[in-house]
């Protein structure tokens, strides 16, 4: 093992046990130090993995996505391209997350368990884009033709996601709106809270980026140790 | 400019060619459409003025699966014996292939899409006149815009396995805007709403035709370089 590599290995620990220390302390603070909410009780506390979920998503997750693929094509080095594979998986899965605890709120708050609001539908949409976008990587051979058909569909997707909101926006306002924005005051307590957990799942965001990207790195290094195999007639 | 655009033509002229001497691609394209409206009609009552929400569903969905079929049949076909890499061999720009190809989609699933419209308008008792017309018109911007981010994708899913299915997954997400825009279109004209209920719809419509064509003919270099 190189120095180098331990090195890096030691410093994704620390990143790691950081991280890790964080989320304890967001869950702890979710659970005891945020008061309970009046009106909705107890399920409100969903919004502090729920909201942060969605930011980790939508903001560092899917913009990391459109930012390494671009890098790709433009310098064609496939270490980009594994950062986008790994940011798109991590990007998924917590959409995921917030497509479970957001409707899992909304039925407890507003009795249905989705309005076809402009932030929810989107989100939806987006989900939709990016396990496209996994299915594409995961049925083409590792490589850069690979890299290449992923990158060009993940900047695409990123372009589509302004105007999938804004479609849904102004669709939305042509009908009555039934449901209000169903925000809610928060206290001081519950805005540091939600600060805490904003900032413990962008920790995890980066160890989980970087530890994913490095097995991405690491099973990209075995492909081209065994032998070699035509990229284009492979999966012909 | 003029040499790329007799290039994408020419493209054109040998995929409209080479459909409609099979015409069973053809054929059964159409066919899928009359059956999507035959067989929404009897979950929603056909021939009853039904409302003109429910009935653009049914106009949408009928368009949408042939128009699927049609975008996926330009690259499919090339696969056969190669002629993919003899396409890119030839000495033209990429972009004109982009462009040729899109241009032979758009003529396959707007026709498709006519034809699905005449069957939909006898059996859903759709009024002709202006607003028929104009109900064309948007059938033509979807159109434009499934051929744009359509070709994209079908050339992107041309070098993967299981391209068929994957096709359509990648393409529906993103044409959502486009569908929007197409549904508020229709209920206008479907239904007893006066014109100003179109709104800007058909801009926003044509907007999202020219960008996604316009990425396509930057982004396609890159996928089947």
């Amino acid at each position: 093992m190189s120095s180098r590599l331990k090195e890096r290995l030691g410093l994704t620990t620390v990143l790691g046990a950081v991280a890790g220390a964080a989320m304890v302390f967001a869950t702890v603070a979710a659970f005891v130090l945020a008061p309970r909410e009046a009106t909705m009780g107890d399920v409100q506390r969903l919004f502090y993995f729920h909201m942060p979920s969605a930011w980790v998503a939508l903001g560092p997750a899917f913009t990391c996505v459109f930012g390494f693929s671009v890098a790709y094509l433009v310098t064609g080095n496939l270490r980009h391209d594994r950062v986008a594979a790994a940011a798109a998986e991590i990007g998924v899965v917590f959409t995921t997350i917030t497509l479970i605890t957001g409707p899992l709120w909304a039925k407890s708050a507003w009795g249905v368990f989705w309005t076809w609001e402009p932030r929810l539908t989107t989100t939806l949409i987006l989900w939709f884009i990016y396990v496209g976008y996994l299915l594409l990587r995961s049925v083409s051979l590792p490589g850069h033709k690979r890299a290449r058909l992923a990158a060009v569909y993940g900047i695409v997707g990123w372009i589509d996601v302004p105007i999938v909101f804004l479609s849904i926006w102004w669709w939305r306002t042509v009908h009555p709106r039934i449901l209000g924005g169903g925000g809610f005051a928060m206290d001081t307590t519950m805005v540091w809270v939600l600060m805490a957990c904003l900032a413990a799942f962008t920790l995890l965001f980066v160890y989980l980026l970087v530890l994913r990207t490095h097995m991405e790195g690491m099973s990209a290094r075995l492909e081209s140790l065994r032998p070699s195999r035509d990229e284009w007639g492979g999966d012909q | 400019m003029r040499a790329g655009l007799a290039h994408a033509w020419t493209i054109t002229k040998k995929d409209l060619r080479s459909e409609l001497r099979a015409a069973s691609a053809v054929i059964t394209m159409v066919l899928l459409g009359f059956l999507v409206v035959l067989v929404f009609s009897f979950s929603t009552e056909a021939g009853s003025k039904d409302s003109a929400l429910a009935r653009s569903g049914v106009l949408w969905a009928a368009f949408l699966f042939p128009g699927l079929l049609a975008v996926g049949r330009s690259f499919e076909s090339e696969k056969e014996a190669q002629c993919l890499e003899g396409l890119l061999l030839c000495p033209v720009d990429r972009g004109a292939i982009y462009l040729g190809k899109l241009l032979g989609s758009l003529i396959f699933s707007f026709a498709s899409g006519f034809l699905v419209l005449i069957f939909f308008t006898v059996l859903y008792d759709v009024g002709l006149g202006l607003k028929w017309l104009a109900l064309l018109g948007v059938m033509f911007l979807v159109a434009a815009g499934l051929a744009a981010v359509g070709t994209l994708s079908a050339a992107i899913t041309a070098g993967v396995r299981a391209r068929g299915a994957l096709l359509t997954v990648l393409v529906l997400p993103l044409l959502v805007p486009l569908l929007i825009g197409a549904a508020r279109c229709s209920v206008v004209l479907l239904g007893p709403e006066p014109w100003n209920g179109l709104g800007l719809w058909p801009v926003f419509m044509a907007i999202y035709d020219v960008l996604f064509m316009a990425v396509g003919f930057v982004l396609f270099d890159y996928v089947v370089e």
